[in-house]
């Protein structure tokens, strides 16, 4: 198999990932769409971590990971108390940041 | 072990120390605090012991040992090591830093009890001694710094600890202030050792010194005059002893081990570890021994007028170290470090029957008031005795043999060096003075009140807690003396410091009888070997004539003293009367703070109202606002892009990186 | 063989994504995460990345997916309303990740990458990817990142307590 085909999936995941954050208003769906790119982000890394023969790439992998679950958990923790404050689960409605 | 390992072992304990209390002063109890303050200061000292005793197993030409532990910068041929030097002087200052503040330690644990600050003033304390112990023990320039701002911070703290009471945190900042000047200085030095030398460690800049200067060349001068700036600052020496006198304000066992035994002699250390820089730099030597002798004349005048007790001790603290400047600027390092040590011991032990003296008067600090404490209070009357024989000299004691040996020194130099033996002749006369003064205002004669009720009852008076200073209420939460005074009398731990310090005032001084032991003098040697002038010692009957000298000035000073306040009451009132010029020359410290006020404050702050004024004004204002202008317009255009719709931006964002990879693609082909 | 692996792992994985993408009720899109996860650890297994796929399954598609599936089920399963409040973003949005996909395709595929093979490469030894050269590569020359990254999940831990945590009784939020 040659590289290629692994990083053309890995932009494709990628340009799905962020079609989703960009249509999608739901923030728990934003935040499936990150993690979506955030794995694709990992595929192409691991691509070039076997195309080298390198295991440094699979250690920067897992790190990512980690960054991937703090995320996870700092957006969910956002999301519920969102919820919580009876806020509607809609990006487009939070907009207190308007110049 | 090796003595550098004791060097490090010295350093660990009053950091830990002082860490953990740091940490759990809220929640330790009292008397665990007080232990731990104590025992790590105690542990620090056998370290100190055992490091001298490995150090004089060595033989004597490789008595000195760097270590480090650590590289802290490592850049184009500049490095410095977090590295210690323990050679002999070294050793020397440990030995007394960490014994006085051993026994100031001990005097705190009971003198502090009452005090609601008890385990925080304990975690200044030791690192306080820390703190002194990197400068002692640094291996380079730049670590000697880092202890020397350590110090002052610890003074600073230490000063204030009263926080509530504003007179003292007033002080503390002109501490602090002060010895800051002296750091810039310091810092200046070092970078220009480093210009010159491209080192700043101890062993190779005095190596390459000699190699690189000439005598007085320009450079070398500049080194030294920076770091005597630093000196002068620390040591409270003309023109920056204003701070010393109101530092004060801090409890007594600090005024004892800060401001008398230990930081302010950190200058005469620094000129006597430095003394091939200033072996090389004649002028900038004279200079700090001219200083010295100026500062000791002045602060001794100052001392005979002045009332409030702590005040005459840290005034005469001043014109000690005075002696100890000249001593060291002239080359005579040995005996400027005999008389520090011995300095030490005698003025911490003044400063300690000060405080518990000041106790028994409920925080009162003035001498007119006191009366009758030998029958009051008799062991801190012996105390006080011995503590101001030895400070004036008096045959026998310690102080008679070191201060002696400083003016003998000097008049061997010869030329101009006999007229400051002369000037240090006269400091000697004004230095009895005043300590007999202090004798024989406070002990004789019929109690006072809060003598009397001493006497009468065998408890302290316990006046409200005001500021002896501006006589206002003192607020009590955050720690303060208390209402409880603790003295000497009735507190062991305050006896045992006091006891064994008037044992080394009286005694230490047969460390060093010419001609007999010389111990110090021999100790030292190993460092002090390359001096130019180690063989200037003066033969058996020069050393027996100076001290003879000494010990009838200072017998003079008694009999005068004893004269003018025990047979004729009366002679003060009118001695103040006939030189009332110069009476109030010296009771307002020659002016030193308003010289200071006059000559720096003003201008500076008449140079910050002008910035204030013109350039604040027309420059900055008219730069910020034209600038605030640009932004405000630039924001305005850029603001309506701000929708503050999440998925607006990272449309854009996506854009973005839609272009820059276009470029590349672009750029690729 | 590989390439039906991969294949079938790619169309698993691109099918999960677009379901994410594209289902209305966030509790499908969670499922379809799961699918997408378990078709990627596939992947990985091929790039011989054995310790990154087990992790992959265990910690995302298990762990972390648990956490999306409970606060999915917490704030309820809310259809997203049809209409678009800003209808541009629906066109413009997909049009240019489409675009940064076709870039990155030319940029791949038109370098010389392709003479290069994931596989045959002599340097690769046995223990590639096996958790045992991962976890000395990432406990010795790695250590530094990889106490950095344990200290940031437990900083990110303690700010979904804070921000999650029951709102004070006294604060009244409009």
């Amino acid at each position: 198999m040659a590289i290629e085909w692994y990083l053309v999936l890995s932009a494709l995941l990628f340009s799905i990932g962020f079609i989703g954050v960009l249509v999608r208003r739901n923030p728990v769906v934003i935040l499936l769409c990150l993690e979506l790119m955030l794995g694709a982000g990992a595929l192409a890394m691991l691509a070039f971590s076997r195309m080298l023969g390198d295991q440094d790439g699979q250690v920067m992998v897992l790190i990512v990971l980690v960054v991937a679950a703090c995320e996870v958990v700092v957006g969910l923790g956002l999301v519920v108390a969102m919820f919580r404050r009876r806020l509607p689960l809609d990006v487009d409605d939070m907009k207190e940041l308007k110049g | 072990m090796t003595a550098a390992t004791w060097g490090w072992l010295v350093l660990l304990f009053p950091l830990s120390g002082s860490i953990f209390l740091g940490l759990t002063f809220r929640v330790l109890p009292k008397k665990i605090g007080g232990l731990v303050g104590v025992g790590a200061i105690v542990a620090a000292f056998a370290c100190g012991i055992a490091a001298l005793i490995s150090l004089q197993g060595e033989p004597e030409e490789s008595r000195h040992v760097a270590s480090s532990i650590w590289e802290y910068a490592s850049v184009g041929g500049f490095q410095i090591d977090l590295g210690i030097y323990v050679d002999p002087l070294s050793v020397f200052m440990i030995l007394v830093v960490t014994g006085v503040s051993s026994l100031i330690h001990i005097y705190s644990f009971s003198y502090m009890q009452s005090d609601a600050g008890y385990t925080r003033f304990f975690s200044y304390l030791n690192f306080f001694v820390f703190s002194m112990l990197l400068l002692v023990l640094a291996g380079n320039y730049v670590l000697l710094i880092v202890g020397w701002a350590f110090v002052g911070f610890a003074s600073y703290a230490l000063v204030s600890f009263w926080y509530r009471r504003e007179t003292a945190t007033k002080a503390g900042m002109k501490a602090f202030v002060i010895n800051v000047v002296g750091d810039i200085g310091l810092v200046l030095a070092a970078i220009l050792i480093f210009r010159e030398l491209g080192v700043v460690d101890y062993a190779s800049v005095f190596e390459k010194a000699p190699e690189v200067f000439s005598t007085n060349q320009w450079e070398v001068v500049a080194i030294c005059l920076l770091l005597l700036l630093g000196a002068f600052a620390k040591s409270a020496q003309m023109p920056f002893h204003t701070w010393l006198a109101d530092a004060m304000e801090g409890p007594t066992p600090v005024s004892a081990l800060i401001h008398a035994a230990t930081m302010v002699t950190a200058g005469v250390y620094l000129i006597a570890r430095s003394y091939t820089l200033f072996e090389l730099a004649p002028t900038a030597a004279d200079i700090a021994a001219w200083v010295g002798l100026a500062t000791l004349l002045i602060a001794g005048t100052v001392a005979i007028v002045v009332t409030d007790l702590k005040r005459i001790i840290a005034y005469s603290t001043m014109s000690q170290i005075g002696y100890m400047f000249v001593a060291v600027g002239i080359a005579g390092y040995a005996e400027g470090m005999f008389h520090m040590m011995t300095h030490a011991f005698f003025k911490a032990l003044l400063f300690m029957s000060a405080g518990s003296i000041i106790s028994a008067m409920a925080n009162m600090q003035d001498i007119d008031k006191m009366k009758g404490f030998w029958k009051a209070m008799p062991f801190t009357a012996v105390m006080l005795i011995i503590g101001a024989f030895a400070l004036a000299a008096f045959p026998g004691t310690s102080g008679w043999f070191s201060k002696d040996e400083i003016i003998n020194f000097a008049s061997l130099r010869g030329g101009m060096y006999s007229w400051m033996a002369a000037g240090m002749l006269v400091g000697a006369f004004l230095t009895a003075i005043y300590s007999y003064r202090i004798l024989f205002r406070i002990l004789p004669g019929k109690p006072c009140p809060e003598a009397q009720h001493l006497i009468d009852t065998g408890h302290v008076v316990h006046g409200d807690p005001v500021n002896p200073h501006t006589l206002e209420p003192e607020d009590t939460d955050v720690g303060y003396p208390g209402e409880h005074h603790h003295i000497a009398e009735q507190a062991p731990g305050m006896k045992i410091g006091m006891s064994v310090l008037g044992f080394l005032a009286l005694f230490a001084g047969a460390l060093q009888i010419p001609g007999v032991t010389e111990a110090v003098a021999n100790f030292l040697e190993p460092t002090f070997e390359n001096s130019a002038f180690a063989g200037v010692l003066p033969t058996e009957a020069e050393a027996l004539y100076g001290l003879t000298k000494g010990g009838l000035i200072s017998i003079a000073g008694l009999v005068l003293v004893w004269f003018i306040y025990m047979k004729r009451p009366d002679l003060p009132a009118k001695l103040i009367k006939t030189f009332r010029p110069l009476y109030t020359l010296f009771v307002n410290k020659w002016y030193g703070d308003e010289l200071i006020e006059f000559l720096v404050v003003k201008p500076v702050k008449g140079f910050g109202q002008f910035c204030n004024r013109v350039v604040e004004r027309f420059a900055i204002n008219g730069l910020t606002t034209g600038t605030a202008g640009i932004v405000r317009s630039a924001g305005g255009a850029v603001r309506d892009l701000q929708t503050g719709m999440l998925r607006g931006y990272a449309v854009l964002m996506l854009f973005g990186i839609v272009a820059i990879v276009l470029y590349f693609l672009i750029r690729s082909i | 063989m590989v390439e039906l692996a991969f294949f079938v792992g790619a169309f698993g994985a691109v099918g999960g994504a677009v379901a994410v993408v594209a289902l209305r009720n966030p509790f499908y899109s969670v499922l379809a995460l799961v699918v997408h996860l378990v078709f990627l650890a596939g992947i990985f297994l091929l790039l011989r990345a054995q310790f990154l796929a087990a992790a992959q399954i265990v910690v995302y598609a298990g762990a972390v997916m648990v956490i999306y599936v409970f606060v999915a089920a917490y704030v309820g399963g809310i259809e997203e309303p049809m209409f678009d409040s800003s209808p541009q973003l629906r066109i413009i949005g997909p049009i240019l990740a489409v675009a940064l996909f076709i870039e990155i395709s030319i940029a791949v595929l038109g370098s010389s990458l392709t003479a290069l093979g994931t596989e045959g490469t002599d340097k690769i030894g046995a223990g590639f990817g096996t958790p045992e050269a991962v976890g000395k590569l990432m406990l010795e020359d790695f250590l530094i990142a990889f106490e950095a990254a344990s200290i940031l999940l437990l900083v990110a831990a303690v700010a979904a307590i804070i921000l999650a945590g029951r709102k004070r009784p006294e604060k009244k939020v409009t």
